[in-house]
């Protein structure tokens, strides 16, 4: 047994604290290179997961197990498959990115910040491979607090409402999570671990209550249509880091949570309750795609468009094929990055013109070329275009899909439509044309620092969309462990 | 009938601290005001060596002694030495707060000292008069304590409705217990027991004596529909008074019930009978706690409602009427005192003289005048929203948990919904502290023992909500061995 899933845990956190020691803004140097040690030490703590992750192995890796309280049988019980793995390296490698996307953007309590991105990132990652339903529910409700904080403190002017209904919203949610946790406690005969759970028999009507009580949490925060409202407003309102860390890592939380419980716990209350969830994610699909076009402000249309990417996620999700889940979980991926990067480029123009809405721009390709290219990059991705990591996961969902029921694909399919509908109208409108008014005739193009962050990520993308193996040759097994799980009825 | 020398060892605590208490109200009537810090150490140091004495003293096994109408157990052990640790704490907090406001004077802490017996006298009463004398003792310790600034118009008013209200319970505590009497023929909790188990108690008595005293204990709690005073005392107490309110009354309080309730009430027909009153209690009292506290500006009356609305969460551990069940209560019992602690304490650590901290918007911008408190303070608020990592939501875990175990699923999805509820109260303040410009820039000035016991405190909720093991064994331990 080795400590290397504590450490990936423990590592950004412990990183974070000691970020906050460094105190008040007067050493602001050294809590940036700090945190950016801590995030950069995070990644690379985490690749020997990639490295020493055997392809072809049933069951969770890396298990450690070790008591915590013991008269509840709470264990703290880590472990993880290939469908952790992929997204604790999104996630770290995502850390790296909001570290140096806020290195000058937030100026004021910069330790506070860091600190907050830092000890979330290893909350994120102790969801991403807690075995044990209590353990799970510290890491998955705790990471609520520093979110809570980041749009808070340095959000835009409406943050506090955007903080408190994010805040809410969400805990309203889990907490019913914990009350099935409960109960599959008392119905285990006193185990909290997840693994028990998997085996367990309940009865039908059971399950269909235990399964609402997940869906709360998870819907919520994936999040589905109707209870997507929060964030478009959280978006809007959190600074470009919390933004980034939020689209492209905590809505992550969501769809892992419907992999990880609710379809190895509950198969039979998933297949009867499928139709549903995967009616809500047409209508995030399409609804939601449409609202995203007719957005006037770009932090709001993208946070709409990870409304509808979600939707593909969940929809591959409730298929229960492997092309359904491996798709949904490369969409997932892939989202992260995609996301993240148009987030990361909305940010790069708001710092220069403070202004998020697209009729303030036009024309900023003749002043930021660079920018332009990698944003086109983005947009693309966005849009699901082949050899861009935006494709894979789509394509591989919609064939999952045309394998369930046509329709379900013909509807999810026009997501390739919508989406480049109101991608690259945006783009159109903010990157061509003519040099729209005297601010954006004074910009200019990207740092270094803002360069080195997009072209990261930018390789992401490329990477998977050219050689998706790389990402998809770890899923196999699990997913096919965990579809079998999924079809073996319980009552 | 042969006298029998009882054994004083098993009340040895209680009797130091009576000796103490009489050596300190003489010593502070020859000191001058210059020299009053003696009394504070005298206090101090009674209060420590009683919890060391219990300590030493205790043991795993039940004894009784005085007739059978004074219990030693483990479980009054514990709640014992976490009294007056707490009590020791609440003086150290409100050390500066007193000075100023012309406290810090004999009464303070003789006043605190009879306070603490007298909850030490409830926790080990195996009898029901020796329960009501220790209930009076603290009581009327308290009200006097309440109405300690006496020129105060809302503190005086609020000792007056303190005690009106207090004596009206004790009324109907007594009440039930005389019904209780006549039903068995016993004031003796063991013999009560012994009556009703084997079939020898009128039941119709029995059952009205049940409903007058949870009507008592309510009052005693502050559990709705008896909870009126609870808002007006702690907003008009002076804020080192509300404190010790707030704080350790709730662990007499709950041994209060253990002994009540579940020693003498607790056979398997009765158990049904308060169960169903208790429920009642609970969603009450979560309800009218949670909403009410929303509409508040003033921080201590908020947190005087959810004082109330904790008061039903831990009904439900009392009510799921396990073993299981009853640590969790005391568990959540424990955990509340520290936050309580640290609650009140921030609001004592902000105050100076002539200004109390007490609205909710002198929390304002706290982070950027000190980052640390502003820090400790999050924690503590989302300690008693229940969110991890905190130890609050232990608390409530366990407390779910036992409830769901006895099968009331609906009682505690009800319990989860107004805790979301309650959640943006405590948001609120969050939000003062970290989202909002300070008002009030004075620098925030403490002895060094109370910055450092307000640290050890905060970290307390962080330690404890990721090792809480071993509290939590040690609740069930105590439960274990003493029922």
């Amino acid at each position: 047994m080795t400590a290397l899933l504590s450490t990936v845990v423990w590592l950004p956190i412990l990183a974070g604290v000691g970020v906050l020691f460094t105190g008040s803004d007067r050493h602001a140097n050294y809590a940036r290179w700090l945190a950016l040690g801590g995030a950069i030490a995070g990644f690379v703590v985490a690749l020997p997961l990639y490295i020493g992750f055997d392809h072809h192995a049933h069951g969770m890796q890396f298990v450690e197990l070790a008591p915590w309280i013991e008269s509840y049988n709470i264990n703290y019980h880590l472990g993880i498959d290939g469908i952790s793995l992929l997204l604790i390296l999104m996630n770290t490698f995502t850390t790296v990115l909001v570290v140096l996307a806020g290195w000058q953007v937030i100026d004021r309590r910069v330790a506070q910040y860091m600190a907050a991105l830092l000890i979330l990132s290893g909350m994120m990652n102790g969801v991403f491979c807690a075995l044990d339903a209590a353990l799970f529910y510290v890491f998955f409700e705790s990471t609520l607090i520093p979110m809570f904080i980041i749009i808070g403190v340095w959000g835009g002017p409406n943050r506090v409402y955007a903080a408190l209904k994010f805040f809410l919203y969400t805990l309203l949610g889990s907490l019913l999570t914990l009350v099935a946790f409960v109960y599959l406690y008392t119905a285990s005969g006193g185990s909290f671990a997840l693994l028990d759970y998997y085996g367990l028999q309940i009865p039908m009507a059971a399950q269909i209550l235990l399964f609402i009580a997940f869906f709360a949490a998870f819907a919520v925060k994936v999040p589905m249509f109707p209870v997507h409202t929060w964030l478009p407003d959280a978006h809007v309102e959190a600074p470009t880091g919390g933004s980034v860390v939020l689209a492209a890592v905590m809505l992550k939380l969501g769809a892992y949570g419907f992999i990880r419980l609710s379809l190895p716990i509950l198969p039979d209350a998933s297949h009867v309750l499928a139709p549903m969830v995967i009616g809500l994610s047409l209508i995030a699909v399409v609804y939601i795609g449409l609202v995203a076009l007719v957005q006037t402000d770009m932090k709001k249309l993208i946070a709409y468009s990870s409304i509808s990417h979600m939707g593909f996620v969940t929809l591959g999700i409730f298929l229960f094929s492997p092309l359904g889940m491996e798709g949904a979980v490369m969409q997932m991926v892939s989202h992260g990055f995609v996301s993240g990067a148009l987030f990361l480029c909305v940010g790069v123009l708001y710092d220069r013109m403070h202004s998020r809405l697209i009729a303030d721009y036009g024309g900023v390709a003749n002043k930021m070329p660079v920018f332009a290219a990698f944003f086109m990059l983005f947009a693309m991705a966005n849009s699901g275009l082949p050899g861009t990591s935006g494709f894979v996961g789509e394509f591989l969902v919609v064939l999952g899909a045309m394998h369930a029921n046509f329709w379900y694909a013909a509807i999810a399919a026009t997501t390739l439509l919508f989406g480049a509908a109101y991608t690259l109208w945006m783009y159109k409108r903010v990157i061509f044309g003519v040099i729209a008014n005297a601010q954006v005739k004074s910009l200019v193009d990207l740092k270094a620092r803002e360069g080195l962050v997009l072209a990261l990520v930018a390789l992401a993308i490329l990477g998977m969309g050219l050689y998706p193996q790389a990402f998809a040759g770890v899923l196999h097994y699990s997913v096919n462990d965990l579809l079998a799980l999924a079809i073996k009825s319980k009552i | 009938m042969a006298y029998e020398i009882p054994d004083l060892l098993l009340a040895a605590p209680e009797i130091f601290m009576l000796t103490m208490v009489s050596i300190i109200l003489i010593v502070d009537l020859f000191l001058p005001d210059r020299r009053r810090v003696w009394t504070y150490i005298l206090t101090q140091v009674t209060l420590v060596a009683a919890a060391g004495i219990i300590l030493v003293a205790g043991g795993e096994d039940v004894a009784y002694t005085f007739n059978g109408m004074f219990v030693g157990d483990p479980m009054a052990d514990v709640l014992k030495i976490t009294v007056c640790l707490t009590v020791a704490v609440m003086l150290a907090y409100s050390r500066s707060y007193a000075q100023v406001r012309g406290m810090y004077r004999g009464e303070f802490f003789v006043l605190s000292l009879f306070a603490t017996l007298g909850m030490m006298v409830m926790i080990s009463a195996n009898h029901f008069l020796v329960l009501y004398l220790g209930l009076e003792l603290m009581s009327l310790s308290l009200y006097a304590m309440v109405a300690l600034p006496r020129d105060s118009g809302i503190s005086t008013e609020a000792a007056m409705k303190y005690f009106v209200l207090g004596a009206l319970s004790s009324g109907m505590l007594l009440y039930g217990i005389s019904m209780i009497y006549g039903a068995t023929g016993s004031l003796d909790i063991t013999e009560v027991a012994q009556r009703i188990a084997d079939g020898d108690a009128i039941p119709t008595i029995l059952i009205f004596g049940l409903v007058f005293v949870v009507a008592g204990i309510g009052f005693k709690l502050g559990a709705v529909p008896f909870h009126m005073w609870i808002p007006d005392v702690y907003h008009g107490a002076p804020t080192a008074v509300t404190l010790l309110i707030g704080t350790a009354p709730k662990l007499a309080a709950f041994a209060f019930i253990i002994r009540l309730l579940v020693q003498a009430l607790g056979l398997q027909q009765l158990l049904v009978e308060w169960q169903q009153m208790l429920v009642l209690l609970t969603v009450a009292s979560l309800a009218l706690g949670n909403i009410t506290a929303i509409a508040q500006t003033n921080l201590k009356r908020m947190l005087a409602y959810s004082t109330i609305s904790h008061m039903g969460f831990l009904l439900l551990g009392i009510l799921s009427g396990t073993i299981d069940g009853f640590s969790a209560a005391m568990f959540y019992t424990m955990v509340y005192v520290l936050m309580g602690l640290g609650t009140f304490g921030m609001i004592l650590l902000l105050s100076r003289e002539g200004f109390e901290a007490e609205n909710l918007e002198d929390f304002k911008g706290l982070n950027q005048r000190n980052p640390w408190y502003a820090f400790v303070m999050l924690m503590l608020m989302f300690s008693m929203t229940g969110i991890p990592p905190t130890v609050g939501f232990w608390a409530k875990l366990f407390v779910l948990q036992a409830a769901l175990a006895t099968g009331y699923v609906w009682l505690v999805v009800i319990a989860v919904l107004f805790s979301v509820i309650g959640a943006f109260y405590y948001l609120r303040v969050v939000k003062l502290m970290y989202f909002d410009a300070p008002t009030d820039t004075h620098a925030i000035e403490a002895y060094a023992d109370v910055r450092a016991l307000m640290s050890v405190n905060g970290l307390a909720i962080i330690v404890l909500g990721l090792t809480p093991g071993a509290l939590l064994a040690l609740c069930q331990r105590a439960i274990q061995l003493s029922l």
